[in-house]
Parts: C-alpha cells; structure tokens; sequence
C-alpha cells in the first residue's frame, strides 16, 4: 500500500492506495503518524478510493488514527470507501468511532 | 438440480507476510470455478486473509513456520476453506473470538474473527497450545440462475 500526504489550512489529506493487509501496512502506522506530527491538523482526512483490498490491519491504522488526532483535539474523516471495505468496517461496527462518509 | 463434482486444492507455504496475498488471492482463484458473485469472492478473500494473518502473526511470533490452506467445493455450492498452522496455539478459543480481544499490540484491533464470522456463514476453530491452530470456515454460494446452454 501507498500513502499520499496533501496538507493545506490545517486539513491533513491522506490518500491510502492498494492493499491494506498485515504485509502492506507493516510501515504504514509510523508513516502515519509522522504525517500527523508534522502537520499537527485540526482535520485528518483519510481518503480510501484508491484501496483495491483491506482487512483488519486497516481497522487497527483507521483507529490509532483515530486516538492519535483525539489527543490533539481534531477529528477524523474517512472517505470514499471501496465496498470490500466498507464491509469490513461495518462488520467491525468503526463507524460508531469514526466518522465514515 | 446438477450437483457439481467436488474438488480441492492444498496450498502449503512458509509464515513470511508476503505469503498474504497469494493465499487469498489462490484461495479465490480456485473458487472462482463455483460462478461466485463479485461480493462472495470478496468475503472469501477478506476471511482468508484474516485467518492466515492469524497464522503468520499470532501463530508464529518470533519464527517461521508452515501454514496450510486447504480450499474444497462441497455439496450445495459450499466452499470449505482450512487455515492451519503448527504454531503457539489459542489458551482460550471462546475468549478470542470475542470482538476486540487482542494479544497483538497497537497493530492489531481483535476483529479478524468477528469478519470471518460475518463474511462466512460458519467458523470452526481448534487449537492446542503448543501444537497449533486450525480454522475452518464454510460459506454457501448463492444459487445463480443461469441462462440455458
Ligand atoms: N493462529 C493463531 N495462533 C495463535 N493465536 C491466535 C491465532 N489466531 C488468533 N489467535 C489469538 O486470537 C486473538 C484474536 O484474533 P483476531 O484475529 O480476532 O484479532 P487480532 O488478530 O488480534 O487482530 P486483527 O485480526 O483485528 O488484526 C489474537 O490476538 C491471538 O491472541
Ligand atoms: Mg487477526
């Protein structure tokens, strides 16, 4: 998987591409934060059109995003959610934690 | 009704985490033979990976070990798939297929049987501490009208 980091007004955009499993994002949680850490957003976007697989490794990345933007005040919004995923995320029930649009 | 003949196939390959992808994409593959729909070929992939995460990371923490997948087409359009592993082996089985338990750390959130559960319609798993753990999940293919031939 990839990540595409676009920060602007204190929105964080990160576009997460390919396949999010345990092999793909072994680095993607550290990449992750290092990008919240340097742009410190008030609004962290994570935007998943780009995602051609995901499982339960990319619950764990959507909710220490989560936590990670709740310790600077800001909110999480995860967006364009492929239907493969979006299966996973309901079966999961992240949306009661996380804003899913 | 026609039934259709059964058929397997036995996948066997060390825990390395680049093994993931192939094992749900050859998982997948074999079942396309069923005529699934785009969806059920999704939550076969998806329950695969999870299970055969599990084997690679929980089974197998600080080595490398052989996991096997069995895949087998069964009366009634049903598929069988099997992870195994020989690895470390479930304390207490009840307890992790509850939604969020985890020994996995920050990169884990304790859901991957509760997706094998929702995007299957059964799971089975045994497990012996110190000799392993095998899953086995059954879905049903929805029956497809097709057009005569
Ligand atoms: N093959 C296995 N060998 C040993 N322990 C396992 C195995 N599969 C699962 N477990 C145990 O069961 C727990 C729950 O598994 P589950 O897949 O539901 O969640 P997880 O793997 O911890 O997190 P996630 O799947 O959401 O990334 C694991 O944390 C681990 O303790
Ligand atoms: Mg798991």
């Amino acid at each position: 998987m990839e990540i595409n980091a676009k920060s602007a007004d204190r929105q964080l955009l990160l576009e997460l591409s390919g396949e999010i499993d345990h092999h793909g994002a072994r680095d993607a949680l550290r990449e992750l934060e290092l990008a919240v850490d340097a742009a410190l957003p008030a609004r962290l976007v994570l935007d998943l059109a780009g995602v051609t697989f995901m499982d339960s490794s990319g619950i764990a990345l959507i909710l220490r995003a989560q936590q990670r933007m709740q310790m600077l005040d800001g909110s999480v919004l995860v967006c364009h959610v492929p239907p493969q995923a979006r299966r996973v995320l309901d079966a999961a029930g992240v949306g009661r934690l996380v804003t899913i649009r | 009704m026609k039934t259709r003949a059964s058929n397997e196939v036995t996948l066997e390959f060390p825990s390395r985490s680049s093994n993931e992808s192939f094992a749900r994409a050859a998982a997948a593959s074999f079942a396309a033979q069923m005529d699934p729909t785009l969806n059920e070929l999704e939550d076969i992939k998806t329950a695969v990976s999870e299970a055969v995460t599990n084997a690679i990371v929980h089974g197998y923490p600080d080595s490398i070990g052989k996991v096997v997948v069995k895949v087998r087409i069964c009366p009634e359009n049903t598929l069988e798939v099997t992870v195994r592993d020989y690895g470390r082996g479930i304390p207490d089985v009840d307890k992790a297929r509850q939604p969020m338990f985890t020994t996995g750390g920050a990169e884990r959130s304790g859901m991957g049987f509760t997706i094998m559960e929702s995007f299957m319609d059964r799971l089975t798993v045994r497990s012996v501490p110190g000799k392993g753990t095998s899953v086995v999940m059954k879905k049903r293919l929805a029956p497809r009208l097709k057009a005569a031939k």
